[in-house]
């Protein structure tokens, strides 16, 4: 039996605001677009991010991934970085960027996929899912690039 | 085809160890959870099974048949145990929410008529939790892992 690779998935949550405007558009346009969540000072939630990490399981632990190390990275680039914060005014984007969940997925998204192998000097881990929950009616599932042909298994 | 998935519960003990290793080594490697008398969680189990509709009762697998098949091979067994002690599986490997679900899987796989193994999930909390696919998706993960190794390099 060759050792089995396992789909190990944590979920962290922070508070940030956001406000969603592009200036591509004219204020009209904005708010047909946007409703409430173009209001100018912008409004919060609650955000859930579930990191999924796909490894084999270690003989000698019985884990995938080392608790610990795992909670460290996501306390650094995750919460440290992003919790109680204002995403627009955010240092990490670009001033034209627009901090829709979807934006967000993939910007988490570039920082874990780069992150979350080197967990592993062996080079055995990947991240293989996102899923940001803006709130408890909105989801948002973002598969790595290496998973999307899976998806369907 | 179409997915199907019914959850279970079970409560059980579990700790840590490895028996290679001193017991400093243990504390190290699994902090709070290498304590020799154990704890405990409320697991909750779902597992998934794909398979076509039978015309003639629109189910793909009888979901009575399939709680009854849940409670034989895994609740009965897990249930109000002390994992590590009383679950044969876990006399060796550590029962790790990793290793549970690979367990689990084989304990079910072949298990269920007329529909195959699709994803065994064991949440050990609700915000920690494996999956687990099956043999035949651990080559798929390996190379999903190398592909997502070029791809962020
Ligand atoms: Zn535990």
């Amino acid at each position: 039996m060759s050792t089995p690779v396992v789909h190990f998935s944590r979920r962290y949550r922070f508070s940030a605001s956001h406000r969603l405007h592009t200036p591509g558009m004219s204020d009209e346009q904005n708010r047909a677009t946007y409703g409430k969540c173009n209001n100018p000072f912008g409004h919060g939630h609650n955000y859930m991010v579930e990191l999924t990490l796909a490894g084999p399981v270690a003989a000698d632990t019985g884990f995938v991934v080392s608790l610990p190390a795992l909670d460290a990275l996501a306390q650094r680039e995750l919460l440290d970085r992003f919790d109680h914060t204002h995403l627009n005014a955010h240092t990490a984007f670009s001033a034209d960027f627009l901090p829709s969940t979807e934006n967000l997925a993939f910007e988490l998204q570039r920082i874990f996929a780069r992150e979350v192998p080197l967990l592993d000097p062996t080079g055995r881990l990947r991240l293989s899912n996102i899923r940001i929950e803006e709130t408890g009616n909105n989801s948002f599932d973002l598969p790595s690039q290496s998973d999307a042909p899976e998806r369907t298994r | 085809m179409i997915f199907l998935t019914r959850k279970a519960e079970f409560s059980s003990a579990h700790f840590y160890r490895n028996p290679a290793w001193s017991d400093e080594q243990n504390r190290e490697a699994f902090g709070k959870c290498a304590n020799p008398n154990g704890h405990g969680h409320n697991y909750t189990l779902e597992v998934t099974v794909a398979g076509e509709v039978n015309p003639a009762t629109g189910f793909v697998v009888d979901l009575k048949l399939l709680k009854d098949i849940l409670e034989r091979e895994v609740v009965s067994v897990y249930d109000h145990r002390h994992l590590n002690h009383e679950v044969p599986e876990f006399a060796l490997a550590n029962p790790t929410t990793e290793n549970i679900a690979v367990a689990i899987w084989r304990r079910l796989d072949g298990k269920v008529p007329n529909a195959r193994l699709h994803r065994v999930r064991v949440y050990e909390m609700a915000d920690l939790f494996a999956d687990y696919y099956g043999e035949s998706a651990d080559l798929l993960d390996r190379n999903a892992t190398a592909l997502n190794a070029q791809t962020v390099a």
